[in-house]
């Protein structure tokens, strides 16, 4: 029952997600915040590359640590910066005013990006920087098109190339049934991991800032199934009683 | 305890009171799944002000720290996500049980005399609950609250002459800031919800001088017994409070699983782009109002063109206010010798079975972008709905109605 109702929930997501992205494609994700593994390499690698910039300002250091399963101390020593206490907001380092000049715009609070853009939207998004000479950066992005973000992850993923063009991403080829054109890593400049690996890393980051979204969410739904299940029992009892009052009506 | 109830009935009295509108109020004893309604109305009013008033423990009412505060309340207070879920799923779902309770009074006949206060107060607590969730909305200050606020003041400015001044009286600023906000706090904790439950009093005094309609539309006091007891109507309590307990469960049923499981509702409950503050520098890429205001967005939108000297935009106004206008009047519209669709015409059911279609289908088209061919289908719908009010005293005096039963029927 409560596995059915949450993959049910899951698979709702990515629709949601769907509606929400612009014209390209978005690739379905399922998140999974009881996997405390995949969080802590989420929030390690959203530290580690993400966390200059944006922050989660919404969120506390240490109820991330409690909720993903990292001691405090590990948590001070890895995941915060050596000024911050561990029941401080998330917030960062950079200075607003200058992030505009560097990059055009204020970089965005990330703690609620899934619940604002969807969770396919995303995971989608950090897998599709490519390369675009004409763009300050030197790299544009598939979702969101111009972005004023450099691809921070470029060290991990490397150089992808969009061979498409002006061509629908989606066009396959009629006889094959596969894509005739997408984005992929150019062999001579590789990033420390290969795709697969890349692609798993992004689910934990993209499952990292969903659990950020909504920290409370497996409670929500564990909670939900007992509140429902009193329920159940109040209507048989309300039932009951209703019989046994109106026997006399006709 | 029996001294101690004569010593206060003396001095107030209470079992008069608990008789004339629980023990002694007599229903009618043919209620259907429509009748849940009423009851399930006041409990969402309860949900409302009870999670409303333990949300302004934690709530800060500021530009600067609105926003913030609404996920401390979901992060850090205890159990605070399971009090802003409440009072954000209750918001909804108050018009969804609303809306039922509208439309069981529009099939039976209950706004016909001598029920026409009954309908109006029913009327203006509508009213009044749309400006307490149109004001609630703009509390959490995201992005829509900020610019679904803006679309919706900037109506105003439409209305000639007064209406930029009005504008500026409305925020208490040249736009929307933490002064709007604050005044919009005041008003939806304090001053609506007093307006709110004075207009529920009145209305359930209203109806219970005149007894409770029923789903044949016929007057139950026509027949009594040798007490003055109608044949046909039964205490209210204990009869009604226990079969209500049992629509209260499978609500709270329904309730519950959209609160713990789709909070969001797929954006139509807690909008997506909500979940981002408030900018008035950045507007959304499409701006819808909350569901339950779209069918009256729908007929705003439909109006796009000039009529004479009324250009499209104070027309749209013109024609939402009438859509809601002419609601209060229906019990002066409807001509028919008998009160239920039940007896009424085939002209009659078909037409409210279709406006309760037409109405849903406004509803979501508020909530999609103005398409061309959308904006034509909501044309043909607003043109529908002021139809089906506006022919009501033809129809419904020419059709041939049927027989009414002299007692209630199942």
């Amino acid at each position: 029952m409560k596995k059915a109702i949450i993959t049910f929930v899951l698979s709702l997501m990515p629709m949601l997600a769907l509606a929400a992205g612009g014209g390209y494609p978005l690739d379905a994700i399922e998140t999974d915040h009881s996997d405390k593994a995949s969080l802590q390499r989420g929030a390690k690698q959203f530290m580690a590359y993400c966390a200059g910039c944006h922050a989660t300002q919404f969120q506390r250091f240490e109820r991330v640590a409690d909720d993903i399963g990292v001691p405090h101390d590990l948590m001070k020593e890895n995941l915060m910066s050596t000024d911050s206490k561990i029941g401080d907001l998330m917030f960062h380092n950079m200075d607003g005013k200058e992030a505009k000049v560097w990059f055009g715009a204020t970089p965005p609070d990330l703690t609620m990006v899934t619940r604002v853009r969807g969770e396919a939207w995303l995971y989608t998004y950090l897998r599709t920087f490519y390369e675009d000479k004409k763009r300050p950066w030197g790299v544009n992005n598939k979702v969101f098109p111009d972005v004023g973000m450099p691809h921070v992850l470029m060290e991990l993923q490397g150089v992808q190339i969009d061979s498409c063009g002006d061509m629908d991403p989606t066009t396959v080829d009629p006889l094959t049934g596969e894509k005739v054109c997408g984005l992929s890593v150019d062999p001579k400049r590789k990033g420390s991991m290969d795709p697969t690996h890349f692609d798993r890393a992004m689910y934990d980051m993209t499952n990292f800032l969903s659990y950020s979204a909504e920290p409370m969410k497996l409670e929500r739904q564990s909670l939900g199934i007992y509140v429902l299940l009193f329920i159940v029992l109040l209507f048989i009892v309300t039932l009951l009683l209703k019989r046994e009052y109106w026997k006399d009506v006709h | 305890m029996e001294k101690f109830m004569g010593w206060v009935n003396e001095r107030m009295s209470v079992t008069r009171v608990w008789e004339d509108h629980l023990s002694k109020y007599y229903a009618p004893k043919n209620f259907n799944f429509w009748y849940f309604f009423g009851s399930l109305a006041m409990l969402v009013l309860v949900n409302q002000l009870l999670t409303g008033v333990w949300l302004t423990m934690s709530y800060t009412p500021s530009a600067e720290a609105a926003f913030a505060s609404v996920e401390y309340i979901m992060r850090d207070v205890e159990y605070g996500w399971l009090i802003r879920y409440m009072h954000s799923t209750g918001a909804s779902f108050f018009f969804i049980v609303v809306y039922m309770h509208m439309f069981r009074g529009l099939i039976y006949g209950s706004y016909r005399a001598p029920r026409e206060l009954v309908w109006i107060f029913g009327m203006a607590i509508y009213l009044a609950l749309m400006a307490e969730a149109f004001m609630g909305y703009l509390l959490p200050w995201g992005q829509m609250s900020y610019w679904g606020a803006q679309v919706i003041i900037s109506l105003f400015g439409a209305i000639p002459v007064i209406g930029p001044d009005l504008q500026q009286w409305i925020r208490g600023d040249f736009l929307i800031s933490g002064i709007t906000l604050n005044r919009f706090f005041a008003l939806h904790v304090v001053a609506l919800p007093i307006v709110i439950l004075g207009l529920v009093l009145l209305h359930i005094i209203a109806l219970h001088e005149v007894g409770s309609n029923n789903p044949d539309g016929i007057d139950i006091k026509k027949y009594k017994d040798e007490h003055g007891v109608p044949l046909d109507g039964i205490p209210f309590h204990p009869y009604y409070t226990v079969k209500d307990l049992v629509g209260v469960a499978v609500f709270l049923f329904i309730f519950c699983s959209v609160m713990f499981f789709f909070p969001e509702m797929g954006g139509y409950f807690l909008e997506h782009a909500n979940f981002e503050q408030a900018n008035g520098l950045k507007t959304p890429e499409h701006i819808a109002p909350v569901w339950y205001f779209g069918a009256f967005y729908s007929m705003l939108r439909a109006i796009t063109f000039d009529i004479g000297p009324i250009d499209s935009k104070l027309g749209g106004v013109i024609v939402m206010g009438a859509a809601i206008a002419i609601l209060f009047v229906l019990p002066w519209l409807d001509r028919s010798p008998v009160r239920s669709w039940r007896y009424k015409g085939m002209i009659s059911k078909v037409g409210i079975f279709v406006f309760g279609f037409v109405f849903a289908l406004l509803t979501w088209l508020g909530t999609q972008p103005a398409t061309q061919l959308y904006t034509l289908i909501a044309q043909v719908c607003t043109l529908y709905y002021f139809a089906f009010f506006l022919l009501m005293p033809f129809y419904t005096r020419w059709e041939k109605t049927k027989p009414v039963p002299e007692r209630v029927t199942g």
